[in-house]
């Protein structure tokens, strides 16, 4: 497999959210808005390509039977020092995701890299791979975050296109929204890759 | 009656599963079959609380008077993973039965992020310990009743015929959003 498959893979056949289903709490919980869910999707993804990088650096010195707890120390690592970055330099965005920051290091998505990909494979490849990851996870929230902010407020980026008094469909911002939402996005993507 | 707010709030009006989104995974992955269900909650209540007051103890014991506060994040999730190893290799040892209901689904409750929330959550409310465990016990019964509705919906949904398009996973997480739109109706109970 050449670098650009490699990295392409990620964001289309298998895309961590639409195709493989991990990582669903922060999909669900975070994506009230587009701004939102692409605010998560890069720190995941810069949580994703830092702990890739290091665990394919130190995979030779981690003894088998003890890996997951230490790549699991490795990626808490990491989520602290985004969680206290974006606290510093992003405070409106860092109170928004809220208690899902922390919960970086629980999803599934980035202990699933390591273990699959970063664990087996050489530095530069398995760079490339969280980054084709993490953009694949990105791409995925930003667009059920965009779905759910044009449906629920009449807006995306924040740029609004309806009037102010306007009704908007309240409840795709609301928690039952994101379950439909994904929901139908998933089923509409089934049906593409069917007639493609 | 404070203790009773935490409850009903935790179970209905925040349920932990259908409006916090925590604990996805396993309540999109094992709940099939209600009888699974059943374990996965007992297993989650179990660690879920032991987890709550252990990792209260070493924040206000440990962490605090050490100064080293921001470790919090990697602190938990060790103790949580430690947790659930010993929990496994005790109840093998005193209560084989308990261990092979619960056995199977203790290694998945590692990942599960309701646990590593609930105790997060607990320090960010600045709930005193009583409080803590009445909070952790109350969200993981939340998470066995969103699960137990759910396996029921999907044991039924196995009859039916559904459009080839909306097979799988589609059509379990408009169930969901449809159980999620139920739980709405106890907004403002508390």
């Amino acid at each position: 497999m050449n670098n650009w498959q490699n990295f392409t893979k990620g964001l289309f056949k298998d895309n961590p959210v639409f195709v493989m289903l991990l990582g669903m709490c922060p999909v669900l919980g975070v994506t009230t808005s587009a701004i939102n869910g692409m605010g998560m999707g890069l720190a995941t993804l810069f949580v994703l390509t830092c702990s890739n990088l290091v665990i394919a650096l130190v995979k030779n010195i981690i003894p088998d039977k003890v890996r997951i707890p230490c790549f699991i120390v490795v990626i808490a690592s990491f989520v602290t020092m985004v969680d206290l970055l974006m606290a510093a330099y992003l405070q409106p965005l860092h109170e928004k995701l809220g208690l899902f920051i922390p919960l970086i290091v629980v999803n599934c998505v980035i202990l699933g890299r390591a273990e699959a990909f970063a664990s087996k494979n050489g530095v530069f490849s398995s760079l490339i791979d969280g980054l084709g990851m993490g953009f694949g996870f990105t791409l995925a929230l930003t667009l059920l975050g965009s779905t759910r902010e044009v449906l629920g407020s009449g807006s995306l980026f924040d740029f609004s296109f309806v009037g102010e008094d306007s009704n908007t469909l309240l409840l795709f911002v609301m928690p039952p929204g994101a379950f439909l939402a994904l929901g139908y996005l998933i089923a509409l993507i089934n049906k593409f890759k069917r007639t493609a | 009656m404070e203790y009773i707010l935490i409850i009903i709030g935790s179970i209905f009006v925040n349920n932990i599963v259908l409006t916090q989104f925590l604990g996805i995974c396993p309540f999109l992955g094992v709940s099939n079959k209600i009888s699974t269900a059943v374990g996965m909650g007992g297993a989650v209540i179990f660690v879920m609380v032991l987890a709550t007051i252990v990792t209260y103890l070493l924040r206000t014991f440990l962490l605090i008077p050490l100064g080293i506060g921001f470790m919090q994040t990697v602190v938990f999730i060790l103790v949580i993973a430690a947790l659930v190893q010993m929990v496994e290799i005790i109840l093998k040892k005193i209560a084989p039965p308990l261990y092979q209901a619960l056995g199977i689904f203790l290694p998945l409750i590692t990942t599960n992020c309701a646990v590593l929330g609930v105790s997060i959550l607990v320090i960010q409310k600045e709930y005193s310990l009583i409080q803590g465990v009445v909070f952790a016990f109350a969200n993981a019964v939340g998470f066995t009743l969103a699960l137990l509705l759910f396996a029921g919906l999907r044991e039924h949904m196995e009859l039916m015929s559904i459009p080839k398009g909306m097979k799988g996973v589609p059509i379990s997480l408009v169930v969901a959003g449809l159980l999620s739109l139920a739980f709405m109706g106890f907004t403002g109970i508390v």
